[in-house]
């Protein structure tokens, strides 16, 4: 989330698209229910009528994968209407911006398009800059080559009719949620996205995304109380876990993972840290270099000097061009390139897209190390359907974790703030904490890279800093967390501070490239005080601004910011656009409010004002943004697998720079008669993901037996089927039997003249227990990702259902 | 006007969430009985001796064609003039008892020698239920354990949104009312369901009947 969740009351209108925020978020209710009370609208955008619609003000339906083109019409809307914020747009974001001469787009592709690789090659995708390097603008924003024409030209495409037909969603309601949202495009109104899986899980994903962060660039919704793009994270540490890069692409705090060419750390500080010479750009990745560094300070400790490039070669690197996420990682398990596993937490027999390949992938492991709080269909593969254990010669071990309430450390909830908690419970029997199996495992490791000679590549693990331990040798997750925060490893002068060698950093501006601080995670740092206070225990109820923002109420990241982008919130003047809610004023010389996106004066301060999106290097909110591979406006393209023989915008039917898979489970069935239903996969209120917790709790069975496919009355009418029959659901790649849930929640969409029809199940189910709930919705996904992360397409793909 | 206690049930801010069905089944130690999808979210079907609470879930289609989908987080209404009362009391003296300082209506290990189906039937909700090993009736209590320990009913407790509402009848009536009127802006037919002889109090947008076949008795 920019904003966090207690922000949400503060809203006047609310666009919740691509999540069921009522059902998978119930406590963001709480405040969207107090907003309500306040007036404030709220829209539910989605193919299904949920709980979510149910309290919604208006509801307007939506064929799966269609986001961009509903969200490419309420940009052409705003632009039309001039209903967008007009000071911001100029100011705040790069509309005035002039783009390359060359950059084009053609008939669904963007310039610089090469077929054979599947991807563009950038260049003509540049602002044009002068000489020194700023970019050139036109505020009035009429030059034909500045960004607002050149978006402008590129939504123009995108009218009501246009869309209606690639959506479904009637022309009315285009109309109404359009002129309802775009009603926040002023000063004294708010207007917030809410969004969760149901935008990511798309080969357009990212850019379903992008398509919201400009409309909201466009309505000045960015930086505000009560607005934002707020992406509803996952329970327990869906955010904590992203913070620390429990993927494949990154190092903890968003740091770029190395790739084989960056040979020395100049090399990978060089392609990472973006430059920027206009003097009111902070530029903030200009620091870089400093974050990296504390990072492998932290991590090898005193083995990683100036000398030794801190260690940076023993960090593991990556090929250039490879893609090592998680369909790839069981493309390969399924090759059997992949001979050892450990899966912690996770239960990818039934979370993974095309659950049958990754069930025959995992008998290809020689060994395999499951670490959970109970068994699940995962490390129970062995003895599931369609396996004969006889044959397996897998070898699996099963750890004990302890759960979430049996152990001590710090839950990082959506809205960035990191909140410690104590040790509820102990954990029953042997369990332990992950972190003490990781941590155990790893001495382990060490001490037999000690003993034993020639062990592979001994460097990284003999000089790798392990002392998490607490005085009685026990893992400690203080330990870890004031690791992660960050030390001063020598007395460091800044200004007239002093620090002095073993105290914390407070705060990620005081960290040094040069080896005088460590930090495991720099954007953690400032969690705790110099003086080694847990800033993330806190728990003060004071409300200086009475936007409930509780500073003092644990530690959110960064530097305790409650709302990001919030010097976007007030004019040139440093006024704040809407002084009701005001998150920052510029008042006798220095900001007061939230903690301010850096401390520089406003804008209108023309020596030392600079721009509120420091995170950008040319310091504004990007209308047109060349940094993702599938172009720098987002474009709609039909899903892999759709109803359609064409995408009714252009001749490029799918994302043009989409990978697929070629291996024989990895089959697709795109407009095909045998697979005519659009369906989407999703989770409900009573299940948590694969139901690997919450299907051993009787309470939650009982609620939510057994699976269910969600079917509209005229489709359950074609198929002669009646609400609470057997029924057969099945994809180009797997069947699986359920219950038919026959409702007026599915309506059929009016698609290109046709109609359509769409239906939907939880995946939260598994066969290992209860023994009557049926398999994985799993079993029918399609292998394929989005182009940019390779998030899995879950939410849309196509099936036949029939009578069981 | 009765003083003790009373429940205000939103329907309009209800998200089905059934935290309160959950926590009901928790603090009364109750087990997860078995159930099978049967074609709708909701589960159980009904109250039984082992659920006191049920949020009901009802969709179909409005006048304008566009679908509605109706919850209702289903429990003993504590009447202030209980025929359930009545109808065990008849029987047995001491089956049955109104708490006079709140108001809450309970059975006792005594209920089972009352006839259940004259209580049951007397009850114009549908609420009570019976034990079919011990025969004992069973139903929501309130949670007056925890109400007379100045802590709010277990649903109650576990409402994300503010749907039901725990507190003094009057301030409750008052809270109803309040309410109705708001809703009445875009929901002609919003109406506080027998507000003047329950003490749980459901607010509603529209039919009573769209909700659940005993909403309002």
């Amino acid at each position: 989330m920019t904003n966090h969740f207690i922000d949400l009351q503060h809203a006047d209108v609310f666009l919740i698209q691509g999540s069921n925020a009522a059902e998978n978020h119930p406590i963001s209710f709480k405040w969207v229910t107090k907003a309500q009370e306040r007036g404030a609208k709220v829209i539910h955008v989605d193919p299904r009528f949920t709980r979510t619609s149910a309290r919604a003000d208006v509801y307007a339906a939506l064929r799966s994968g269609t986001d961009i083109a509903f969200l490419g019409g309420m940009i052409k809307y705003i632009l039309d209407n001039h209903r967008y914020f007009e000071e911001y747009v100029k100011n705040y974001t790069n509309a005035s911006f002039l783009v390359d001469d060359k950059f084009g787009f053609d008939d669904g592709l963007f310039s610089g398009y090469d077929p054979n690789t599947r991807k563009y090659d950038k260049v003509s995708w540049a602002i044009k800059r002068d000489a020194g390097g700023i970019p050139e603008r036109d505020m009035t924003l009429q030059n034909p080559r500045c960004v607002f024409q050149l978006l402008k030209k590129h939504y123009s495409r995108y009218d009501l009719e246009k869309v209606s037909s690639i959506t479904g969603t009637p022309v009315e309601d285009l109309k109404t949620v359009y002129e309802l949202y775009s009603s926040t495009g002023v000063k004294d109104k708010a207007g917030t996205i809410m969004y969760a899986l149901g935008q990511t899980h798309h080969t357009t994903g990212v850019q379903n995304i992008r398509t919201m962060c400009m409309v909201q660039l466009l309505l000045g919704n960015m930086g505000i109380c009560g607005g934002g793009v707020n992406a509803l994270r996952g329970e327990p540490n869906v955010q904590g876990s992203t913070d620390f890069a429990i993927l494949y692409h990154y190092l903890p705090g968003y740091l770029a993972a190395p790739r084989a060419s960056q040979v020395t750390l100049e090399d990978y500080l060089k392609k990472n840290t973006p430059k920027s010479t206009d003097p009111r750009s902070a530029n903030w990745w200009q620091n870089y270099p400093k974050y990296a560094v504390s990072l492998l300070k932290s991590w090898y400790g005193d083995k990683a000097a100036k000398e030794n490039d801190f260690g940076y070669e023993w960090v593991p690197k990556l090929d250039d061009g490879q893609d090592a996420s998680v369909m790839y990682l069981f493309d390969q398990m399924y090759e059997k390139k992949i001979k050892g596993f450990m899966c912690i937490a996770q239960n990818p027999a039934c979370s993974l897209p095309n659950s049958n390949k990754v069930r025959k992938a995992m008998a290809n492991l020689d060994w395999f190390v499951h670490v959970n709080i109970f068994d699940n269909e995962t490390a129970s593969f062995w003895k599931g359907p369609g396996m004969d254990p006889k044959k397996i010669k897998t070898e699996v071990f099963l750890l004990p974790a302890s759960a979430s309430v049996e152990k001590e450390g710090s839950q990082t909830n959506s809205g960035r703030w990191v909140q410690w908690k104590y040790q509820a419970a102990s954990p029953p029997g042997d369990a332990i904490s992950t972190g003490d199996i990781v941590y155990r495992i790893m001495a382990k490791v060490k001490e037999l890279y000690k003993k034993q000679k020639g062990g592979r590549f001994p460097e990284p693990i003999l000089n790798l800093k392990w002392d998490y331990a607490d005085e009685k040798g026990n893992f400690s997750a203080l330990k870890v967390a004031k690791a992660v925060n960050g030390y001063f490893l020598e007395d460091v002068t800044v200004g007239d501070k002093v620090y002095k060698k073993g105290d914390c950093v407070p705060s990620f501006a005081l960290l040094q490239a040069d080896g005088k601080t460590s930090s495991g995670c720099w954007i953690s740092c400032g969690s705790f005080a110099q003086d080694g206070t847990n800033l993330m225990a806190r728990r003060k109820k004071t409300d200086p601004t009475g936007l409930g923002l509780y500073p003092e109420w644990s530690w959110a990241w960064p530097v305790n910011r409650r709302i990001i982008y919030n010097r976007a919130s007030v004019d040139l003047e440093g006024r704040p656009y809407n002084p009701q809610r005001a998150v920052l004023a510029w008042k006798d010389g220095k900001w007061v409010g939230d903690v301010p996106d850096g401390p520089w004066p406003p804008m209108a301060d023309a020596e030392k004002g600079k721009y509120p999106f420091i995170m950008k290097p040319d310091g504004v909110g990007s209308l047109f943004g060349p940094g993702l591979g599938d172009g720098p406006f987002p474009e709609h393209y039909e899903p892999v697998e759709s109803p359609l023989p064409k995408n009714l915008m252009s001749s490029q039917l799918n994302s043009p720079i989409i990978k697929l898979f070629k291996g024989d489970c990895d089959v697709y069935a795109s407009c095909n008669p045998k697979y005519p239903f659009v369906m989407s996969t999703y989770t409900c209120t009573e299940h948590w993901c694969t139901g690997g917790i919450t299907r051993w709790q009787s309470w939650l069975t009982e609620a939510q037996p057994q699976a269910y496919v969600e079917m509209s009355l005229e489709l359950a009418h074609l198929r002669g089927i009646k609400n609470g029959d057997k029924v057969k659901v099945e994809s180009a790649r797997g069947s699986l039997e359920c219950v038919a849930m026959v409702t007026p929640r599915f309506r059929p969409f009016k698609v290109d003249g046709q109609v359509i029809h769409q239906v939907g199940m939880t995946f939260n189910y598994g066969w290992l227990f209860p023994k009557d709930c049926g398999d994985s919705a799993n079993l029918l996904t399609p292998t394929v990702g989005d182009g940019n992360t390779m998030t899995p397409e879950y939410k849309a793909f196509m099936v036949n259902v029939t009578k069981a | 006007m009765a003083s003790g206690k009373s429940i205000l049930v939103d329907t309009s801010k209800c998200t089905a969430c059934r935290g309160c069905q959950v926590a009901c089944k928790q603090w009364n130690g109750l087990p997860g009985t078995k159930t099978e999808q049967l074609g709708n979210y909701q589960n159980p079907q009904d109250f039984s001796a082992d659920t006191y609470k049920v949020v009901r879930f009802a969709d179909g289609k409005l006048e304008n064609g566009k679908p509605y989908w109706y919850f209702f987080s289903d429990m003993c209404r504590h009447c202030l003039d209980p025929p359930c009362v009545d109808a065990i009391q008849g029987y047995v003296d001491g089956g049955a008892v109104k708490d006079e300082a709140t108001g809450a209506v309970t059975y006792t290990d005594k209920s089972k020698e009352a006839p259940f189906d004259e209580v049951r039937s007397s009850c114009p909700f549908d609420v009570p239920r019976q034990n079919e090993k011990t025969k004992v009736l069973a139903k929501c209590t309130m949670c007056i354990d925890r109400i007379t320990h100045d802590r709010p009913p277990a649903c109650v407790k576990s409402c994300p949104t503010g749907a039901m509402i725990f507190g003094e009848r009057s301030q409750i009536l008052d809270l109803a009312k309040k309410r109705v009127e708001e809703l009445k802006k875009t929901h002609p037919k919003a109406e506080a369901l027998k507000a003047d002889e329950v003490r749980v109090i459901f607010v509603v947008t529209d039919e009573p009947k769209k909700y659940h076949k005993y909403a309002a008795g």
